[in-house]
C-alpha cells in the first residue's frame, strides 16, 4: 500500500517573472509518513523557515514548483479536478494558528458544525449529523450541549481549537495539519491542546504534522521532528534525540533560546539537567 | 551620558539615601467596563480590588490567562481608559506625581509624564509604528514634544540608544514594513525607554515573536531597564517568560489578584490551587509531559461566581469559598495568598 504522505524532493519559489526577487520558500524537502503506524511528526522552525509553504501544500492550497507530493500515492498537483481529488483533501485536515479567525462570527459553531458532519462525515439526515456532531465534540473534550447556539465569541480560545479539530474530525481524516495550533491559546490551555493530539494518534489512529516554534510542547508531543532553516530540514530524527542532544549548530541556537527559569526549579535540576540517552 | 544628554532627559537628580516610596502602589483599584443599550445596563467587573506595588528597579510580572483582567489593570494604571471602560474606585499612585492618584491628575500633568515618567508598551504595539512614514520621522515625532526638539545632540542620542536595543541606526531610514516583527518590537521598546522613564509597562511584549527573537527581546528590555534605572511592569499569560525575566510575580484569575511572590519562591512553593495548576501545566524539554486537569473555563466577568471567583473549578473548594471573597493575606514574608483553603488561620 501506497505510504499516507510521500514528499519527494518538494520546492516552492514564490516571485519570478515581473518580481525582482524570487524567494525560495521551501527548498528540496522529502520525507514519509507511512501511515501504517500513527505518528506525530513536528515541523520546527522560526518565521520564514518555510513550514507554513510546506504545510499549504500537502492541505493543496499550494502546488509545489518541482518535486512530487502524493497523499495515498496520488500526486495531489496532477489531480486538479474531480471526485479523487476531494477525496484525497478529505483524509488531509487543516487546524489553523488563530482560532479566533477560523469561524464565521455570524454562525453558531454547532450549526458550522453540523453542516460539515452532513456534507463531509455522510451524515444522512438531522439526527444522525448531531450524533455525529456530539461524538467528535465528546472525542476533544466538549459536548454538543455544550456548544449548543454558541457563537464564537462566547467561546475561549483553546475551546474554538477544540471545535477546529472536531471539525477536521468529522471528515474522518487520516492526517491532520495543525499549523501552530497552540501560538494564540493561553500558555495554560496549550497542554491540554497537545495532549489531545497525542490522544488522537493513539486512539483514532490519525498521523498529525503540527507545525510549530514552541520547542517544550513539541518535545512533548512529537514522535519524530524536522528543523527547518530558510527552506531547507536541517536536522530530523526522533524527536527525543533532536531535542535532547541536536547535532546541527541551528537546532542548537534554537535550544538554546528556549526560556530557562533564573533559578532551580522544584523537583531538583528538572530544567538544565538533561537525561542521558 | 553627557551633561546635554541629561539636561534633555529633564531628570531631576533625587535625593539618595532615604527609603522611598515605591514607583508605582495600587490600592483597591477597580477598573469595569459599563455599557447601556436599549435601557439594559452591563457591568463587566474586569478589575476588582486589586492592590500590590512596583519598587525601584524591579521586573514585576503579571501572569494569568485571558480575560484575568491584566490588559484592563495596565489600561487603568496608565491612565489610559476609554469608554465604557471607567475606574470606579481604588487609587493608582505613582512616586513622580507626589503620591497622588494618576485618575486625579490634570490633562496637563499626565501628558507631562507620559513616556518620560512612564511609558506603556501597548499589546500589538510592533504594529504601531505609522507605517507611511520612515523609523526616523518616528522618533522626531515623538522627540518634538517629549525630548525637546530634534536639535542640540538629538540624533547621536537616538543612535546611541537604538545600540542599547541592538539596532543599527541604518532602521531610522526604513519604512516599519522593511523591518522584521523583532526589530519593529526593539524599535518600540527604544521609543518607549529614550526618555528614560522611571516605570516601564510592556504588555505582552514578545507573544507575536518567535522562540529566537523572543529571548534576544526579552534580553534587552531586561538590559535597557536595568541601564536606565527603570522599573519594569510586565503582563503576560506565559509563564516561562515570567520564570525568566521577572524579579516578583502577581497571578491573576477572573479580575483580582490571587497570589504574589519572589517569582522563583511563587514558582517553588505556590499556595493557590490556581497557581500550582499554572505552574503544573509548564512543559519542560526533558521532563513528563504535565498532566492537566482543570475542569471549567474561567467566570465571565459580567456575572462572576459569588466569593472566591476560582470556587467552581477549584479542587480545594470549601462551602465557604461560595460565600466570601477571601482577601491577600501574607502566607510568608514577601509571600501573599487569596485563598481560604491554603492561606492558614483567617
Amino acid at each position: 500500500m501506497a505510504p499516507l504522505l510521500e514528499l519527494d524532493g518538494v520546492s516552492k519559489t514564490f516571485g519570478g517573472l515581473l518580481r525582482r526577487r524570487r524567494v525560495a520558500a521551501v527548498r528540496d524537502v522529502s520525507f514519509t509518513l507511512a501511515g501504517t503506524r500513527p505518528e506525530v511528526v513536528t515541523l520546527l522552525g522560526q518565521s520564514g523557515s518555510g513550514k507554513t509553504t510546506l504545510a499549504r501544500m500537502i492541505l493543496g492550497l499550494e502546488r509545489p514548483t518541482s518535486g512530487r507530493l502524493c497523499v495515498e500515492g496520488e500526486d495531489i498537483a496532477r489531480l486538479r479536478h474531480g471526485r479523487a481529488r476531494r477525496r484525497l483533501l478529505r483524509l488531509v485536515q487543516p487546524i489553523f494558528q488563530n482560532p479566533f479567525e477560523a469561524f464565521n462570527p455570524l454562525t453558531q459553531v454547532d450549526h458550522y458544525l453540523v453542516l460539515t458532519a452532513r456534507r463531509f462525515g455522510g451524515a444522512g439526515d438531522r439526527t444522525q449529523a448531531e450524533a455525529l456532531t456530539d461524538t467528535a465534540l465528546r472525542q476533544v473534550g466538549l459536548s454538543l450541549a455544550e456548544v449548543a447556539r454558541r457563537y464564537p465569541h462566547e467561546l475561549s480560545g483553546g475551546q474554538l481549537q477544540r471545535l477546529a479539530i472536531a471539525r477536521a474530525l468529522l471528515a474522518k481524516p487520516k492526517l491532520i495539519v495543525a499549523d501552530e495550533p497552540v501560538s494564540m491559546v493561553d500558555a495554560s490551555l496549550r497542554m491540554a491542546i497537545v495532549n489531545l493530539f497525542k490522544t488522537l494518534r493513539g486512539e483514532l489512529g490519525i498521523s498529525i504534522v503540527y507545525i510549530t516554534h514552541d520547542l517544550a510542547t513539541a518535545y512533548v508531543v512529537s514522535d519524530r521532528i524536522m528543523v527547518m532553516r530558510a527552506g531547507e530540514v536541517v536536522e530530523s530524527g526522533d524527536a527525543r534525540q533532536v531535542l535532547i542532544a541536536p547535532q546541527h549548530a541551528y537546532s542548537r541556537e534554537l535550544k538554546g533560546a528556549v526560556l530557562v527559569p533564573r533559578f532551580t526549579a522544584p523537583d531538583g535540576d528538572r530544567v538544565t539537567a538533561i537525561p542521558e540517552h | 551620558m553627557t551633561a546635554d544628554a541629561a539636561n534633555l532627559t529633564g531628570a531631576a537628580p533625587e535625593p539618595a539615601g532615604m527609603p522611598r516610596a515605591p514607583v508605582l502602589r495600587v490600592e483597591g483599584l477597580k477598573a469595569y467596563y459599563r455599557t447601556r443599550h436599549f435601557g439594559v445596563e452591563r457591568e463587566v467587573k474586569a478589575v476588582d480590588g486589586v492592590s500590590f506595588e512596583v519598587r525601584d528597579n524591579e521586573i514585576y510580572g503579571l501572569a494569568g490567562e485571558s480575560s484575568s483582567g491584566k490588559s484592563t489593570l495596565l489600561k487603568a494604571i496608565a491612565a489610559a481608559m476609554r469608554p465604557p471602560l471607567q475606574v470606579v474606585g481604588g487609587t493608582v499612585r505613582l512616586r513622580f506625581l507626589g503620591g497622588k492618584s494618576i485618575h486625579a491628575a490634570t490633562p496637563a500633568e499626565l501628558a507631562a509624564l507620559r513616556w518620560r515618567k512612564l511609558s506603556y508598551i501597548m499589546q500589538g504595539s510592533m504594529s504601531a509604528l505609522n507605517p507611511v512614514r520612515r523609523v526616523r520621522r518616528s522618533f522626531e515625532d515623538f522627540a518634538a514634544r517629549h525630548l525637546g526638539g530634534t536639535g542640540g545632540g538629538f540624533e547621536a542620542r537616538v543612535i546611541e540608544h537604538l545600540g542599547r536595543v541592538a539596532l543599527d541606526k541604518s532602521v531610522l531610514e526604513a519604512y516599519p514594513h522593511e523591518l522584521s516583527g523583532g526589530m519593529r518590537q526593539r524599535v518600540t521598546i527604544a521609543l518607549a525607554t529614550i526618555c528614560r522613564p522611571d516605570l516601564v509597562i510592556a504588555d505582552e511584549p514578545t507573544t507575536a515573536l518567535d522562540v529566537v527573537v523572543q529571548k534576544d527581546t526579552l534580553d534587552m528590555l531586561r538590559a535597557v531597564a536595568r541601564q536606565t534605572r527603570a522599573s519594569l511592569l510586565l503582563v503576560t499569560h506565559d509563564l516561562g517568560v515570567h520564570a525568566y525575566l521577572t524579579d516578583r510575580l502577581g497571578i491573576m484569575y477572573g479580575g483580582r489578584l490571587v497570589e504574589e511572590a519572589a517569582t522563583e519562591r511563587l514558582f517553588q512553593a505556590p499556595y493557590h490551587p490556581y497557581s500550582k495548576h499554572l505552574i503544573a501545566s509548564l512543559p519542560v524539554i526533558g521532563a513528563e509531559a504535565p498532566k492537566v486537569t482543570l475542569p471549567g473555563a474561567p467566570p465571565n466577568l459580567a456575572a462572576p461566581p459569588p466569593g472566591c471567583r476560582f470556587h467552581p473549578r477549584c479542587p480545594l473548594a470549601m462551602e465557604r469559598c461560595r460565600r466570601e471573597t477571601p482577601q491577600m493575606l501574607e502566607v510568608a514574608p514577601q509571600h501573599r495568598v487569596a485563598c481560604f483553603a491554603v492561606g492558614g488561620p483567617a
